[in-house]
């Protein structure tokens, strides 16, 4: 996701203008905020003052045994993980999974779950999810909305939760943000004239590629092997190397 | 194109006359249509080459213009009424609200801007708002997640160019446009129909590369 700016205009004359996405909520002081869920991991806050400022970077804190500060933020993080205990303990090779714990379970994290925003019935909540995935941020255009922190992801988001509380089907859902957004919206674009070629892409250079291997086979098969040297010839050949060292 | 090197027993074609050994004339030549097809897969990339060229360049002249833009988002509503909503007005502003029945057969192109006090962009295009204003353009407004006496406080210091005003707070009417960032603008022709988005601040180069020409198309 780009933070701030999101598209230029374009224009010869005047630099591309940064385009506003709106920031979490109108802003009290200064332009832009951090969305809250960048400090969020599961239900524990890390404290805004404190060193580490993404998941990711508590991860590593983890692994490097340092001040009380950090233990302090470690235990907090770790906390939700069930792992709290491993790392009070403070061994090496047990940091290490911890570490590596963490770094698998960073793809769950990355993902925006705010409790609040979630629906109560969890097979609701995993339809919602499953149709959120399918659905471009229109802001950061290559994450679905399920994994943006952007203002208009939540929105979104807010709104597939909504119609899959009304009992919508996963149809209905994708083609009323499909009606707003166009095609854009989608992560997987539907197959038609205008995206044959998107679609055919990947067989067409395999189909591609195939018949060059084929082509290229069939021509040195059909190379003719060299024909036997003539009496003649063998004759003009041993002349000609007669006067070379070693022959 | 590696057979140039290789040894001379897998000779056949023009090749064998660059071996090191006089023992031409070949036996058995290779077909002559062989060569002239060769010839024009050699030519192939060559052609690919400027085939890209070209299109890179056309790509780099649109960046310019304007007309291409990698980032760009079509609009899904090009082409068909606004959707259906009704906002409440802005106190302060002095301007009656906006609702869809204001965009249905308005009898001459109007504009629709969504804007925000907390929207740099938007300063940057108000000028030019100003000025369409100015020029009699029929400007609409809609202040998108905004609270509304930030909205008045940008009004009040850049100017009010919009001759009605909805106030969007929550968001949700601006997703019925399709709308994924401010400032954006529409312009709709007298028969209520949507003609053209533009997702970025109107510069200059809009007004008279884009906005102008289409005020005149569609009045």
């Amino acid at each position: 996701m780009r933070p701030g700016a999101l598209r230029s205009s374009g224009g010869s004359a005047t630099p591309p203008s940064p385009r506003a996405v709106r920031p979490e909520s109108p802003p009290e002081t200064g332009l832009w905020r951090v969305p809250a869920e960048v400090f969020h991991l599961g239900d524990a806050r890390i404290p805004a003052g404190a060193k580490t400022t993404s998941p990711l970077r508590s991860g590593s804190a983890a692994s490097t045994h340092g001040s009380k500060t950090q233990t302090g933020v470690r235990g907090q993080v770790l906390a939700p993980a069930g792992v709290g205990g491993a790392a009070a303990n403070g061994q090496r090779p047990r940091s290490f999974v911890l570490a590596a714990l963490l770094l698998l379970a960073s793809p769950a994290l990355a993902a925006v779950g705010d409790p609040a925003e979630q629906l109560r019935d969890p097979a609701q909540e995993e339809k919602a999810r499953a149709i959120g995935r399918e659905l471009r941020c229109m802001v950061c255009q290559n994450q679905s909305i399920e994994d943006s922190d952007a203002d208009l992801a939540r929105d979104l988001r807010r709104i597939v939760r909504e119609q899959v509380a009304a009992g919508r089907s996963e149809r209905e859902v994708i083609d009323y943000l499909h009606d707003r957004y166009g095609d854009y919206v989608l992560l997987r674009p539907p197959l038609r004239a205008g995206t044959l070629l998107l679609w055919a892409a990947p067989a067409v250079a395999l189909a591609g590629g195939v018949a060059l291997v084929l082509a290229m086979r069939r021509r040195s098969a059909a190379a003719p092997a060299p024909a036997p040297l003539s009496e003649e010839e063998e004759a003009r050949l041993a002349e000609k190397l007669r006067g070379r060292p070693g022959a | 194109m590696n057979e140039v090197s290789t040894p001379p027993p897998r000779a056949g074609g023009s090749e064998d006359r660059r071996s090191a050994l006089s023992v031409s004339p070949h036996p058995n030549p290779p077909p002559q249509s062989g060569g002239g097809r060769r010839r024009l897969l050699l030519l192939a990339p060559l052609g690919a080459a400027a085939a890209a060229g070209a299109g890179f360049y056309a790509m780099l002249r649109g960046l310019g213009t304007g007309s291409y833009d990698p980032r760009g988002v079509p609009s899904a509503l090009i082409g068909k009424p606004p959707p259906d909503f009704a906002l409440p007005p802005l106190d302060g502003a002095e301007r009656p609200p906006l609702s869809a029945a204001d965009l249905r057969a308005p009898g001459r192109p109007v504009l629709v801007n969504f804007f925000a006090s907390w929207c740099v962009p938007c300063v940057i295009e108000h000028p030019q708002l100003m000025r369409l204003s100015r020029e009699g353009v029929p400007l609409l407004g809609i202040a998108y997640k905004d609270k509304p006496e930030d909205s008045l406080g940008f009004l009040r210091r850049h100017g009010n160019p919009f001759a009605k005003l909805g106030v969007d707070q929550p968001g949700r009417v601006a997703i019925d446009w399709g709308l994924y960032g401010v400032p954006e603008t529409y312009l709709i022709d007298k028969a209520g129909i949507i003609r053209w988005r533009w997702a970025g601040p109107i510069t200059e180069d809009t007004m008279s590369a884009e906005l102008q020409p289409l005020l005149r198309r569609y009045a």
